[in-house]
């Protein structure tokens, strides 16, 4: 359990240093998810400790929008100034997203099938 | 005694606990909300849990600084949540490798088609810059957008808002599409749920199936990782 908290903090802690020292424009926890995955692929499998700390993390992990979400109250001038143009931009661009990832995947999964048969 | 119950009011507003407190409180209210209504994503937890929050807050005259002052220790946990989500990838890598080039052209034309439909609308509706570049990921995983928002010059919590948002528009959206559109596989209805709709979009998909669920869990790995490194070139690409 503490392997894996330590794990994971350090993870994050080489994909912030990672970023900032190749000046890469990524979240430093994106990267570390990168280097985590590759140490996993490299063990081939997940040990123990990890597994139990990242299921517990992602359980919980809606929780943990909550506050960067009620951080929208200093935005209310903003959110009244665009939020015709938020709702539009949300609601087309979800549907034209899921159309063209639905319809792409569909067509390459019938291919890769049919190669399969 | 009026003064020693100001004077732990003000402590209490001073230190972490309450920030803390109330974040859990709202949340498990939200979570028993949403129960009650049928487990619908438009009453999402965390969306009950944000309004009662704000609500609060403003009726209490709390300053959000103040709140946050507490509610960062929470927040902090995003960090080693999104690390996580390796996890969840590594055991879906039987998958990646059998389908790899499908998945990764799908995954490609969905973040494409998310990304660059987001800007160039808001672009067209002349929306303003920090509401352009808060919008930008708005399909991606909640603990990533904030990252990336931080990265681009977006607002995190207005970016975490419009993700949130839209997870639950891509819930009430997919099905109507999926019939609409005849698409009936449930590799692909998970794969879009997860793209469009993020963590949403794949707690819906597990109740279709466990295999529309495991789809809908690696495009959201996929699409957030890919979003994490094609957006903020793009936006430096378009010198926002």
């Amino acid at each position: 359990m503490l392997a894996g908290i330590i794990t994971l903090l350090i993870c994050q802690l080489a994909g912030e240093l990672l970023a900032r020292l190749l000046n890469l424009p990524i979240p430093g926890p994106v990267l570390g998810l990168v280097i985590l995955l590759t140490i996993l692929l490299i063990r081939g499998e997940v040990p123990a400790g990890i597994r139990t700390v990242a299921e517990t993390l992602l359980r919980y992990l809606a929780l943990l929008f909550v506050p960067a979400g009620v951080g929208l109250m200093v935005y209310g001038d903003l959110i009244r100034a665009d939020w015709q143009i938020m709702a539009i931009v949300l609601v087309v661009s979800t549907a034209l997203t899921m159309l063209a990832t639905a319809l792409t995947f569909r067509y390459l999964l019938r291919r890769a099938q049919r190669n399969d048969d | 005694m009026i003064d020693s119950a100001l004077d732990f009011w003000l402590w209490l507003q001073d230190g972490p606990l309450l920030g803390i407190l109330l974040t859990v409180l709202a949340y498990q209210l939200g979570l028993w909300i949403n129960r009650c209504a049928g487990g619908t994503p438009v009453l999402h937890p965390v969306i009950i849990a944000i309004a009662l929050l704000i609500g609060l807050l403003l009726l209490a005259d709390i300053p959000y600084r103040d709140y946050f002052a507490g509610a960062q220790f929470i927040h902090f946990l995003l960090g080693p949540a999104t690390v996580a989500l390796a996890v969840p990838l590594f055991d879906h890598k039987e998958q990646i490798r059998r389908l790899a080039l499908p998945l990764l052209v799908a995954c490609t034309v969905g973040v494409v088609t998310a990304v660059g439909s987001t800007l160039l609308l808001a672009w067209l509706l002349g929306a303003r810059v920090e509401t352009m570049l808060s919008l930008a990921p708005k399909s991606v995983t909640t603990p990533i957008a904030i990252g990336i928002s931080e990265q681009i010059g977006g607002i995190p919590s207005v970016a975490a808002g419009m993700v949130l948002i839209a997870g639950a528009i891509g819930c009430i959206l997919g099905p109507i599409l999926f019939r609409l559109f005849k698409i009936r596989e449930h590799e692909v209805q998970g794969f879009t749920m997860g793209l469009a709709a993020h963590g949403f979009g794949t707690a819906q998909s597990f109740g279709i199936s466990h295999q529309a669920g495991a789809f809908a869990g690696l495009a959201l790995g996929m699409a957030g990782l890919l979003t994490a490194f094609l957006l903020p070139l793009l936006v430096r690409l378009l010198g926002l």
